[in-house]
Order: structure tokens, then sequence, then C-alpha cells
């Protein structure tokens, strides 16, 4: 066998290096205002609605695990104005900027979190469990790197049937040290399948660092054990993520096989509600709230001309508004009913459960 | 005497072993640093240091075959999975590895290991987060499988089964974690299958373990109030099943009902129920009767969640049905 070319694995004393771009100038990246105005309008919705469901959790409006996405944002919206509307989409249990990005109601991704059956899985699955065949959002998944094996196999049925589609997989840090990564990559690499493997590499995985579970700490670089195209990407700017998911995609489409992106981005909140995040220090987490996506756009926007700050005050009220919205609906829907636990659980409408 | 947490039993049977026998370590997530998912194991690391005390990244399969392998050679590990969700993950490990080794060497390779963590449902935490293997693990031999109901019991039994030359499949709740019992002070240890009967009565056996012992003591509380003394078994231990513990009573009331978190076919109830029918049909006053999780994923809504896991009121009719009232 040939040798593995592999690039050098830089050793990092520190925190995780993220490579923290210097801001970017507007006049780098040549996207439309409409482009821009998506990107700015999906990241805040998903930011205001998580402010939002971060308190309501508080209030014990929802339950159960909740993990917020705030920080990534760009890691979907990028991705989003990169692919077409028959591209699909999974991810892991951080999954609800992903369906509200891709145009998911906002009413229904609130009333999933709510538990309730007019939820975007008729409240059987809750934070973890986000579905939306409308927007081709095959989920959010529980167990770590379920998905991955899943985002190739959608890929494979694509190849399979021979469209033009892709299929983009989400997964995080931690999830790149499971068996089923190293596999699928593999298989996923030799088949050549239309997918995009993403790992948001939010620097923790819970809570251990990257650089506690490898010696391996540029994730990317795992790619190239299979000879995938493999790279890394500031996950704060929402250009490069854009450019890095289109370039993937072009490969793809023309029959090239997966690539490997790692999206260095940052999570400002703790793993789930309940984790005061003790492993990390202020600074840290101020120094990427420094690289902020959302500000991000907002400042190029206006350095641009595509947007006014009377632009901004006016999104930003319809944000709220539609945020404010999905509340009120979920708050005013009813719970699936009792007998809602023998639906949807065979396809065979008369199986025979087992009842005593 | 001194009440503490279950939590806190876990942790003093791990600390109180690693302190007698240097073989015995702590693997998996978030165990050290993190001082534990559900703070099991807090300050752990700091008495034994990362060399016995190791955080894993999130490679179940990788980490558990390093168990049985470290087993095999001499070392006596507890590997934690964070949930037995999880252990799913590395199930191959467990079953084709650590309950065959013993057998296929012919006696050369024992793996005395403890796979340890919470089963079963924490509240809305829907499908993936929500299952019972015990009786998964149950049906494999060469695996003993230990599912303890309160904190007194936990610190026993765990103790038990990291001097077990065998391996242990060991299986807690997030739900009981913050729960108090009493624990002495002083060290004791409480062997792997034996049952114990915890109520006394002659209407019916009630028979159950882990965090459904909850509801079944409820339950025989409530039948009580109306003068009917149910006899409550907590089996502590589903491979090997005190099966002896259960017949006595079985013959002593006629009658039984069993609570089980898991669902229903090829479950721990459906084992007893074979048992009970097979060795005291002729005291048998009515059919057995079981409550387990309906035969459905746990949805995360909490209406589904209240119609899909077993309750006082369920239990409290079966015991009803077999008592023809
Ligand atoms: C197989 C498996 N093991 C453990 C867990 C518990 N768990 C849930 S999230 C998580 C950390 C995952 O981190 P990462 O992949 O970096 O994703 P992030 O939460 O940062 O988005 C762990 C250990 C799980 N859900 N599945
Ligand atoms: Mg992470």
């Amino acid at each position: 066998m040939a040798q593995k070319k592999k690039s050098e694995v830089t050793k990092q004393g520190e925190q995780n290096k993220h490579s923290l771009t210097p801001d970017k100038k507007a006049e780098v990246y040549d996207f439309p205002q409409e482009t821009y105005r998506f990107w700015y309008e999906k990241m805040l919705l998903a930011r205001r609605f998580e402010e939002k469901a971060g308190q309501l959790y508080g209030r014990q409006k929802i339950r159960g695990f909740c993990h917020l996405y705030i920080g990534q944002e760009a890691c979907v919206a990028g991705a989003a104005t990169a692919l077409t509307k028959d591209d699909k989409w999974i991810t892991a249990y951080r999954d609800h900027a992903h369906p509200l990005i891709l145009g998911t109601p906002a009413r229904a991704v609130m009333a999933e979190l709510f538990g309730k059956v007019t939820g975007c899985s008729k409240g059987k699955g809750g934070s973890m469990h986000m579905f939306d065949k409308n927007v081709n959002f095959f989920g959010g998944h529980g167990i770590v790197g379920g998905q991955i094996p899943l985002g190739a196999g959608i890929a494979f049925a694509e190849q399979y049937m021979g469209t033009q589609n892709v299929c983009i997989c989400y997964m995080g840090d931690g999830a790149v040290r499971q068996g089923a990564f190293h596999e699928t990559l593999n298989m996923a690499m030799t088949w050549k399948l239309p997918v995009i493997f993403v790992i948001e590499n939010n620097g923790y995985a819970m809570g251990t660092s990257v650089k506690r579970t490898s010696n391996v700490t540029d994730l990317y670089t795992l790619g190239e054990a299979y000879d995938m195209p493999s790279e890394p990407v500031d996950g704060m700017v929402v250009e490069e993520v854009h450019l890095a998911v289109a370039r993937a995609a072009e490969r793809a489409r023309k029959g090239e096989g997966p690539t490997l992106l790692e999206f260095r981005t940052y999570r400002y909140k703790g793993h789930s509600m309940s984790d005061p995040a003790k492993y990390r220090t202020k600074e840290e987490v101020e120094a990427y709230k420094q690289q902020d996506p959302i500000e991000q756009v907002k400042r190029r926007m206006l350095e641009k001309g595509f947007g006014d700050e009377a632009y901004f005050k006016q999104v930003e009220k319809e944000v709220k508004a539609i945020v404010e919205d999905s509340v009120q609906f979920a708050e005013e829907s009813p719970y699936p009913d009792p007998s809602d636990i023998f639906k949807d659980v065979y396809v065979q409408e008369d199986y025979p459960f087992l009842k005593e | 005497m001194r009440l503490i947490q279950f939590r806190e039993a876990l942790r003093e049977a791990m600390c109180e072993e690693m302190r007698r026998d240097e073989r015995v370590f702590l693997m998996g997530e978030e165990v050290a640093e993190y001082n534990g998912a559900y703070k099991v194991s807090e300050g752990m690391l700091a008495e034994f240091g990362p060399k016995r005390v190791i955080d894993t990244p999130i490679s179940e399969l990788g980490f558990a075959g390093i168990g049985v392998g470290a087993a095999m050679n001499g070392l006596r590990p507890i590997i934690e999975f964070m949930t037995f969700n999880f252990s799913l993950v590395a199930i191959d490990q467990v079953i084709n590895s650590a309950a065959k080794m013993m057998q296929m060497s012919g006696g050369q390779y024992p793996v005395p290991i403890v796979f340890r963590g919470p089963t079963g449902n924490a509240g809305q935490l829907a499908a993936q987060h929500s299952q019972n293997f015990e009786s998964w693990y149950a049906n494999c031999p060469g695996l003993k499988v230990v599912v303890p109901s309160n904190p007194y019991d936990a610190k026993g039994l765990l103790k038990s089964a990291i001097r077990d030359d065998d391996p242990v499949i060991f299986m807690e709740s997030e739900l009981m974690y913050g729960d108090k019992g009493e624990v002495p002070e002083e060290e004791y240890l409480i062997p792997i299958g034996k049952a114990k009967v915890v109520r006394e009565g002659n209407a019916a056996t009630l028979i159950s373990f882990g965090k459904m012992m909850k509801v079944a003591l409820a339950a025989a509380d409530e039948m009580a109030k109306e003068g009917i003394e149910v006899e409550v078994i907590d089996l502590r231990t589903v491979r090997p099943i005190d099966y002896d513990t259960v017949i006595q009573s079985v013959k002593k009331t006629n009658r039984a009902v069993v609570v089980e978190e898991a669902w229903p076919l090829g479950a721990i109830s459906s084992e007893l129920t074979y048992h009970i029918q097979r060795f005291a049909f002729d005291y048998l006053d009515a059919p057995v009767r079981r409550v387990n999780s309906m035969d459905v994923p746990l949805g995360y809504a909490p209406t589904l969640v209240e119609a899909t896991l077993p309750n006082v009121k369920r239990t409290i009719e079966a015991l009803n049905a077999v008592m023809y009232r």
C-alpha cells in the first residue's frame, strides 16, 4: 500500500486552535445583496429563536436535553446558500438551526420543543429529533456519530438513482472519534458518494476539549487517511462556509465523491442547558464573540451598502415577531393524544402491538 | 444511620475498591476532569490521578474493548457508559468478547470487568435516550447483570461486582442518583444473584428491580391502605435470577405481578412468568400479570411518556386483576 500522505500534525500546547481569521474585508467577497440578506435574516432568526428557547427551558416549557447552536449559525446559513433545494441534510442533536434556516416554520420547531402535536416531529422527538421532510432535513440524531453513516447512505441513494443531489452531513468534533466516522469515510471515498461531511468543531465535546481526545487536533486531516479532499474552514465567516460547501458540492455533483470540511466554530452556551461550562475561560468565550458570525455579516453589509440601520431594525422587529408568534402557537397547541404512542412506530397500520 | 445519595454510594464502592486493589481503574467519557456527567465519579481524579481515572474520547466500542483486553491481561476495569443507550455502540465487545472469552479460551482468560452506567428513561429524553437493555444483556450467558434500586444495595453490589472475576453489567439510573438512603460507614458486600423480600405480605407477590421498585413499593403502599398486604421482591440481579426467592413467595401468595421498565417482548417479566408457571403452576390462583413499558419507543411529549411507562395505577390494576378484585 502506498504511503499515506499525512499533513503535518501540529501539536497545540494551548487551547484548540481555531484559525481566528482577522476580520475579513467586505471587498474580499462577491455575493449579491439577496444572499447577504438571507444570511443575516436567517442567522438572526436562529439566534433569537434559541435565546427564547433558552428562557423557556428555564421556565420548564421545554424539557429533556436542549442543545443550543448559538455562535455556530454560519455553519448552516453558509451551506444553505451553497446548495439547492433538492440537496439533503442531516445532523446530530444540536439541530434547531438547521430546519429553521432551511425554511421549516419557526412555529413547527418551537412546538416540537414544547412537545406539541403540531411540532415538526409531532411532539415525539423534542429538541434532539427535529425532522422535516418538506425541506429535506433528515433529522437530528442523538447517538454521537450515528448520523454519519446515515448521511453517506442518503448520498448513496442519490448516486444510485442517478440524481445530481448531494447530502450534507454534520457532526461534532467529538463524533470523529467514533468508529462509524472512519468506516463511513472509507466507504464514501471508495464509492465516490456525493456527500459533504462537515465537522462542526466547536472545540469541545461536552467538557472534553479536542486536544484531550487525540493527537490529531486538525480534524480535517482525518480525511487524508482515506485520500478524501479535506479542508479547514472558518466557521464564523458565513462566506467562507458558502465557498467551501460550494466547492465540495461541485466535486460531488461531478462524480468525484465526498469532501471533509472542518468548520472551526464555537458554541457560546454550555453543551446543554445543564452544563455550567467550567472547563473553559470567559476570555476564550469573549474572543469568539468578537468573531460573531452575525455581527460580521452585518458589518460587511453596511460596508457594501446592502443594508442600513433601518433595514437591520426592521429585521430585528420581524424576527422578534416570528419568534413570539412561534411561542404563542406552541403554547396554544395541544399535546399529542396518549393513543398516539401507537402511531408512527410502524408503517403497517394494524401492527399487533403487545398490549399486556 | 447516615443517609447518602445513590451516586455517593456508587462512588464509595469504587473508591474503596480502588484503594484496596491497585488493578482496579475507572474509564469512560467525562469521568475524570468533568467529575462525571452525573457526578458519580466526583473527586476521583483528585484522589487517584489520571492513571486510574481516565477520560476517553467518544469511542465506546474502542474503550469497551480496551477494557476487556486489559481485564484479560490482569487488570480489573470499571468501564462507565454515560448511559447504556450508548453501550449499543460497544455491544459487540461486551457480547462477543467479554461474555465469551472465558469459555472460548477453555477457562484460560477470565474477564473481570464491570460495565456500569444509567439505564432506562430519565424523563422527556425521547426515543434514543430512554431504553432498557437489562433483558438483552441478561439473555447472554457469560455475563452477570445487576440492577440495584437503592443506595445501600448499590454500594454492596458494586463492590461485589468489582471483586467478581466475571464480567458484570451494572445498571443505574439518572433519576435515582440523587436518592438518599441509609448506608453504614462500615464495609459490607451484597452477593450477586440474591433477591430481597423488601416487604412481606400474603395477598400477592409483586416482583421488580431497579428504578421500578419505586413504582412497586408505591403500589404496595396503596394496597396496604385498603388492608391488602402485598409481598414485594427486589430482584437486584437479573442474571442470575434468584428464582428460589420468587417461587417460594408465589407458593405462599398464589399470585404474582411483575413490574419492569423494559419493553414486554422477551423481557425479564416473560422469563419470570415462564418460571412461575413451570415451577409453581399448582400454586397459582390466577394467571401472572406484568406491567412493562408499552411496546413502543418512548416519545418526548409528557402525554406520551405518561402513556408509555409503567406506573402505580397500572400496577394496582394488575394486582387487582390477579386478586380478582
Ligand atoms: C454514542 C454516544 N456517546 C455519548 C453520548 C453523550 N453525548 C451527547 S453529546 C456528547 C458530546 C458530543 O460533542 P460533539 O460531537 O463535539 O458535538 P457538540 O455537542 O459539540 O455539538 C456526548 C458525549 C451520546 N449521545 N452518544
Ligand atoms: Mg463539539
